[in-house]
C-alpha cells in the first residue's frame, strides 16, 4: 500500500505535521499484552474487591437478579457492533428494540411518550427541568431534599449557569415524605416545576396527586424521578405528574461500580418537542411497509446547534436494551411478581429494625441505629461477608445515626436476620 | 459488480406485543422465604396499580427468537466495515467484553466502602494516567458519560478556571465546521457561540481569529484534526493568539485516532479536551451508546475537576470530597465504571508502540482510500489527510445524484454508507474513515464499490436515486414520521 | 415555472412576506423559502399577546433535516396565530402565501412596512443570490 501511494515507510504519512507538535519519545505505556495479560491483571483486580456477597445497599443503584438470556442477547455482534441506527434501512433491529422500549416505559410510568433513555437517571433531572422551563417559559425550581441528593448536585452544576433559581424543600420529620406545605408556600407564579422522587431517597412513597394539585395550581409542572422502577411492578404510577424522568439500572443493568446505567424522560403527548434525546418513530417505506427510523431530529444538536434542546448525542442504546429484555423476560405478571418480592423482603426486615419513618414504603427504609452506629453496623456485617446500608449522615446530618437498607428478591432471610442482630447491637 | 453483498431469506418479526398472549412466561422466582406482604396494607389501597396493561407476556424461547430475528435486521461491524467518518468505528475487541463481565467489576455497587473496592480504583487511576500519558494533560476526571457531556464539563472547567481570575467572559468561537455538539453545549455552559470562518485550506483562519479574540473571548473549541481530517498547521499559533488575550484552548478530542501516539494535544497548547472512549478507545457503540467523555486538563484547571477526585494514600485508594474549587457533580457516581475497564483492556492491548501503530494504520487506509477514490470523486480541500478523507457529490450532482443517494446505494453492495452531508462547509459531504480496523481487501471492496457507483451515478443514475434496492425496507417516509410522530405501539383498546 | 409574488405584498432578506390592512400585518414565508426546506414538518409560532420586534426572531419553520428561524418583518402585538398549520404543515409548501399565513400582528409602526422590499426587488434579490 505504501509502494502504491508513493512513500518510503508509515512515518512519512505524518511528515507534513509541524516539527514541534511531534512526540520527541514514544508513549511510557509498556509494550502491548496478551489476552492472557489482559485477562490476568484485570481478574487479579477483580479479586480486590468484595462482590457477588449479600448486599443491602440501594440508594440509587440496586441489587437484583439479572436474567442470563440478557447476556447471550446483548452480546450478539448485530446489537453489541451497530451504530446509531441513522441509516434506517439497515437498522431495523436497533430501531424496533428502542420502539418497544419507549412504549413499555409509557406503559410502566402512565406517560404518554418516552424518549429512548438518557445518560442516567442523575442527567435526566436537569434535562427534564429545562423542559418544564422551556414549556412553561418560567425560571424558578422547587426541589424536595428527599430527592436523591447527588441527583440534586447535578442539577445545582447545570443550573448554575442557566440562570435558574432553585428552592429546596425539607421532609416531615415522621413519614419521611416531602413536606408538602412547604412545597405549596414554596411554589408561585414563578415556578417552572416542582421536583419530587417516588419512591424518594429514603425509600418512602409520595403523595404524587397532592404534589400535582399544589404545581398545578400555581401553573407549575410536577416533574416525578425514580430511581427505583421494579417499584413501578406495584405501585402506582405517577399519572398526575406532566415529566417522569428516572433510572433504569434495576432492569438488568449490572451495578458496575456506577456505571454504564440508562435513564429516561418520559411526558405527556403534547409536549414531545420539547422532550430532548433521541426517539424513534413508525412510519413506512417507499413501498408501504411497516417501518421504523429516528425522528424529531431536529430537535438535536446535529441540526439546532446552539439552539438544540440539549447537546445529548447519545442515547444508551445497548444499555436501554438490557432493560428491554428485562421487562421482557419478567413481562407484566413477571414484574407484579418481582416488585411483591421485593416488597414482602423489605417489609421483613423493617420489621426486625427501629424504623426512622413511618411513610409507606417500597424495597428501601431508613433504619435507626442508636446502639451501634451505622459505620460499626457495616463493619460487623462486613465481617460476616454482608455488605450493609448506607450511613445517612454523608448526605443528612441530622440522620447520622440512620442507615438507609434495601431488600430486594435477592436478601436471604438469614443474611436479613444477620443485619437485624447487628443493628441491634447483638 | 457487487462482491461483498447478496440477498438471503430472513424472518419476519413484529412487535414483541403483537406476539404476547395472556398466561405466557419467561421468568421463574423463587418462593418467598418470608411471609408474603398485601401490597394494599404496605403501600395503602391508593398506592397500586392495577396491571401494567400492555406489557408483554411471552416465553422464553419467543424472547430468544424475537431479539435474535430484530438482530439480524441490523448492519454491524462485525459484519463488514463502516466508513463512518468522525465516529472511529473500529473493531471491539471481545477480551474487552471478557474482562468487563468479571464478577467483581461487574457486581460492586457505587456506594460500597472505598476498601471493599480497591481494584475497581485501581482500574479508575490506571485509565487516568494513561489517558494522561497518551493526551500529554496533567489530569482527567473520567465522569462525564459521552463526548457531549465531557464538552459540557470541559466548557464549565473554562468558566469555572476564568471566574477564579476575576470573570468569566461571554464568548466562545466555534469554527463553521464543528460537530453540532460543540455550539449547542456551549449554550448550555451560559456562553454565546460565535462562529468563525475556516480558510481554503479548511482550518482555522488565522487572521479571522487574530480580529475575533479579545478580552471578552473565553475560548476557542477547535477539533484537531479538523473535521476535514487535516491536521490544523497554525495550532500552535493559534494557541499562542488565545493564550496572549488569556483565553483558552479546547480541543474536541473525537479526532484523537489520528493523533495517538505521534502527537500530544498538551504539548502544542490546549488547556482542556475530552476524548471518545467509545471512538479512539474500542468501546462498542452499541446502537447508539453507552461511550464515556473523559476530559483531559492541565494543571490549572485541575482544582475545579468535578468532584470526588482519586486520591492514593497509606491505606490505598480513597475518593476525596474535599474539593472547595470543583464545579460539582456532572453525574451522579464515578463515571462509566464498565466502558472504562473496557478502554483501559484495549490500551493494555496495544501498549504505547500499539497505539502509534495503529494511529499510522489508521492515516495509512485514509490516505489510501483517498487516492483511489480521487479520480472519481470531487476532493475539496486538498490539504494532506490524516485519518479521515472528505469528498463531495459535485461531480455526480450533475446528473441529480447526491452524497446521499450515493450512500444508499452503498447499502446494496454490503457496506453501512459513510457519513453524508457532515462537515457543513463541504457542499455534499462524503465523509470517509476507515480506521486501522480495516484489511486492504476490505478496502479494496470499499473502493471497488464506490466507483462503481460513480460509474452508475453516470450511465443509470435512477438506479443509484432509488437506492437500496436489495433491503428489508427502503427509504422510509421521514416526513410523515416527523409530521405525525407515533412514537409508541398502542393496544386496540386505547386508540 | 417562477412562482408569482404577490404585487400587494412586502417581502424580506429572510425570505418572509407581509401584507397589511389597517394596522393589521399578516405574515409568513416565501414560495422561495419553502422551495429550500423541503417538507415541511412543524411550524413553530408566537402566541396571542406576544409581542414581536422587527428583525427579530418569532418562531422556526421545520423540515426533516432543517430548522429556518422566521424573523419578524414588523413590530407589533400578535393578534392572531393560523391554528391550521399546527395540523397540516404541509400547507407551508403548498400554498404559503395564501392558506400558510402564520402570525397576524397589530402594528405599532404601519410606516416601517414602507422600507421592505417590493414584489419586484425581492425577486430579482432571489434571483440575484441563484446565479
Amino acid at each position: 500500500m505504501l509502494a502504491e501511494l508513493g512513500l518510503e515507510s508509515l512515518d512519512d504519512l505524518y511528515a507534513h505535521l509541524p516539527e514541534e507538535v511531534l512526540l520527541r519519545e514514544p508513549l511510557k505505556l509498556g509494550p502491548g499484552k496478551s489476552e492472557y495479560e489482559i485477562t490476568d491483571y484485570f481478574r487479579r483486580l477483580s479479586g480486590r474487591n468484595v462482590a457477588g456477597r449479600p448486599c443491602f445497599l440501594g440508594a440509587g443503584a440496586y441489587c437484583h437478579y439479572r436474567p442470563v438470556l440478557v447476556d447471550v442477547l446483548v452480546g450478539r455482534g448485530e446489537f453489541l457492533t451497530a451504530y446509531t441506527p441513522y441509516q434506517a434501512e439497515i437498522s431495523q433491529g436497533t430501531l424496533m428494540t428502542i420502539f418497544e422500549f419507549q412504549t413499555m416505559l409509557c406503559q410502566l410510568t402512565g406517560m404518554e411518550v418516552a424518549n429512548a433513555s438518557v445518560y442516567d437517571g442523575s442527567t435526566a433531572v436537569p434535562e427534564a427541568v429545562q423542559m418544564a422551563r422551556r414549556i412553561t417559559r418560567r425560571d424558578r425550581v422547587v426541589v424536595a431534599n428527599t430527592v436523591h441528593p447527588e441527583y440534586r448536585q447535578v442539577l445545582e452544576t447545570y443550573a448554575r449557569h442557566q440562570g435558574l433559581e432553585t428552592a429546596v424543600t425539607g421532609y416531615v420529620r415522621d413519614t419521611g415524605m416531602a413536606d408538602l406545605e412547604e412545597i405549596e408556600r414554596e411554589t408561585d407564579e414563578r415556578t417552572a416545576a416542582v421536583l419530587i422522587q417516588s419512591p424518594n431517597f429514603f425509600g418512602v412513597v409520595e403523595d404524587v396527586r397532592q404534589a400535582a394539585e399544589i404545581a398545578h395550581a400555581k401553573g407549575a409542572l410536577l416533574i416525578v424521578v425514580f430511581t427505583e422502577p421494579v417499584a413501578y411492578g406495584v405501585l402506582e404510577p405517577p399519572r398526575q405528574a406532566d415529566i417522569v424522568a428516572g433510572e433504569l439500572q434495576s432492569f438488568a443493568i449490572a451495578p458496575s461500580y456506577g456505571g454504564p446505567y440508562a435513564g429516561v424522560i418520559a411526558t405527556r403527548q403534547k409536549y414531545i418537542r420539547q422532550l430532548p434525546g433521541r426517539l424513534v418513530g413508525r412510519t413506512k417505506d417507499i413501498e408501504g411497509r411497516g417501518a421504523y427510523c429516528l425522528t424529531l431530529t431536529t430537535r438535536e444538536q446535529h441540526i439546532r446547534r446552539e439552539k438544540a434542546t440539549s447537546n445529548i448525542c447519545t442515547n444508551q442504546a445497548l444499555v436501554a436494551l438490557m432493560a428491554t429484555i428485562f421487562m421482557t423476560v419478567y413481562g407484566k405478571r413477571g414484574l407484579r411478581e418481582l416488585a411483591e418480592q421485593n416488597l414482602a423482603k423489605a417489609h421483613y426486615l423493617a420489621g426486625k429494625v427501629p424504623q426512622k419513618f413511618f411513610g409507606p414504603f417500597f424495597n428501601e427504609f431508613v433504619a435507626h441505629s442508636a446502639v451501634r452506629k451505622p459505620a460499626e453496623v457495616n463493619a460487623r456485617l462486613m465481617e460476616r461477608g454482608i455488605v450493609g446500608g448506607l450511613p445517612l449522615g454523608r448526605f443528612y446530618p441530622e440522620l447520622e445515626d440512620c442507615l438507609l437498607l434495601c431488600a430486594t428478591e435477592m436478601a436471604r432471610r438469614e443474611d436479613m436476620d444477620a443485619v437485624a442482630e447487628a443493628i441491634l447491637g447483638r | 459488480m457487487i462482491k461483498k453483498a447478496r440477498q438471503h431469506v430472513s424472518q419476519n418479526e413484529s412487535l414483541i406485543f403483537e406476539r404476547s398472549s395472556p398466561g405466557k412466561r419467561a421468568y421463574q422466582l423463587p418462593p418467598l422465604d418470608v411471609p408474603a406482604v398485601d401490597p394494599k396494607d404496605a403501600l395503602g389501597a391508593g398506592n397500586v396499580r392495577e396491571e401494567i396493561g400492555g406489557f408483554p407476556e411471552v416465553s422464553e424461547v419467543e424472547v430468544v427468537r424475537h431479539f435474535t430475528r430484530l438482530s439480524t435486521y441490523n448492519y454491524a461491524i462485525d459484519h463488514g466495515m463502516y466508513p463512518l467518518g468522525s465516529c472511529t468505528m473500529k473493531y471491539n475487541p471481545r477480551v474487552n467484553e471478557a474482562v468487563a463481565a468479571l464478577e467483581g467489576l461487574r457486581w460492586i455497587h457505587p456506594y460500597q466502602p472505598d476498601e471493599s473496592v480497591q481494584g475497581a480504583l485501581e482500574v479508575i487511576a490506571a485509565l487516568e494516567n494513561a489517558l494522561c500519558e497518551i493526551t500529554g494533560m496533567d489530569a482527567v476526571t473520567l465522569q462525564p458519560a459521552a463526548g457531549a457531556h465531557g464538552e459540557l464539563t470541559g466548557m464549565l472547567l473554562v468558566r469555572a478556571a476564568l471566574e477564579a481570575e476575576g470573570r468569566p467572559r461571554r464568548v466562545v468561537l466555534v469554527p463553521d465546521s464543528a460537530h453540532g455538539t460543540n455550539p449547542a453545549s456551549v449554550a448550555m455552559a451560559g456562553y454565546q457561540v460565535r462562529n468563525i470562518a475556516s480558510n481554503e485550506k479548511g482550518m482555522v483562519d488565522l487572521a479571522a481569529l487574530e480580529a475575533a479574540v479579545d478580552e471578552d473571548t473565553a475560548a476557542l473549541m477547535v477539533t484537531n484534526p479538523n473535521t476535514l481530517g487535516v491536521f490544523e498547521e497554525n495550532i500552535v499559533a493559534v494557541a499562542r493568539i488565545l493564550h496572549a488575550k488569556g483565553a483558552l484552548l479546547y480541543m474536541d478530542g473525537a479526532n484523537m485516532n489520528a493523533l495517538a501516539g505521534i502527537s500530544r494535544p498538551g504539548e502544542f497548547g490546549v488547556d482542556v479536551m475530552h476524548l471518545n472512549l467509545h471512538k479512539t478507545f474500542s468501546t462498542p457503540h452499541g446502537g447508539g451508546g453507552p461511550g464515556s467523555g473523559p476530559v483531559a486538563v492541565k494543571k490549572r484547571l485541575e482544582p475545579f475537576l468535578p468532584l470526588p477526585r482519586l486520591v492514593n494514600e497509606e491505606a490505598g485508594w480513597r475518593w476525596d470530597y474535599g474539593r472547595p474549587q470543583s464545579i460539582g457533580r456532572v453525574r451522579a457516581f464515578y463515571g462509566n465504571f464498565g466502558v472504562l475497564v473496557r478502554a483501559l483492556a484495549y490500551i493494555l492491548a496495544h501498549g504505547g508502540e500499539g497505539l502509534r501503530r495503529a494511529t499510522l494504520d489508521a492515516i495509512l487506509n485514509a490516505v489510501y482510500v483517498r487516492k483511489k477514490l480521487e479520480p472519481y470523486y470531487e476532493l475539496p480541500h486538498k490539504a494532506p489527510t490524516m485519518h479521515e478523507c472528505v469528498f463531495s457529490d459535485a461531480r455526480q450532482a450533475g446528473r441529480g445524484v447526491r452524497t446521499m443517494d450515493i450512500a444508499k446505494r452503498l447499502i446494496d453492495y454490503g457496506f453501512h454508507p459513510y457519513t453524508v452531508s457532515f462537515p457543513l462547509i463541504v457542499k455534499g459531504a462524503i465523509m470517509i474513515e476507515p480506521t486501522e480496523t480495516e484489511s486492504k481487501q476490505e478496502l479494496d471492496l470499499f473502493i471497488d464499490a464506490m466507483i462503481s457507483i460513480a460509474r452508475e451515478a453516470e450511465e443509470n443514475p435512477e438506479l443509484v436515486k432509488g437506492a437500496p434496492h436489495m433491503t428489508r425496507i427502503r427509504r422510509v417516509d421521514e416526513v410523515t414520521a416527523a409530521r405525525k410522530p407515533v412514537v409508541r405501539w398502542t393496544r386496540e383498546e386505547e386508540k | 415555472m417562477a412562482a408569482t409574488y404577490p404585487e400587494n405584498y412586502r417581502y424580506t432578506k429572510e425570505h418572509e412576506w407581509v401584507v397589511v390592512e389597517g394596522d393589521t400585518a399578516t405574515i409568513g414565508i416565501t414560495d422561495y423559502a419553502q422551495k429550500e426546506l423541503g417538507d415541511v414538518v412543524y411550524v413553530d409560532l408566537p402566541q396571542p399577546g406576544d409581542s414581536v420586534v422587527a428583525g427579530k426572531t418569532m418562531g422556526s419553520v421545520e423540515s426533516v433535516k432543517a430548522v429556518s428561524d422566521v424573523y419578524s418583518p414588523v413590530t407589533g402585538e400578535v393578534i392572531e396565530v393560523n391554528q391550521k398549520l399546527a395540523d397540516a404543515p404541509e400547507k407551508v409548501n403548498e400554498d404559503p402565501h395564501g392558506e400558510a399565513w402564520m402570525v397576524k400582528v397589530r402594528l405599532s409602526n404601519p410606516a416601517e412596512v414602507e422600507s421592505l422590499l417590493t414584489a419586484a426587488e425581492y425577486q430579482s434579490y432571489i434571483e440575484g443570490s441563484e446565479s
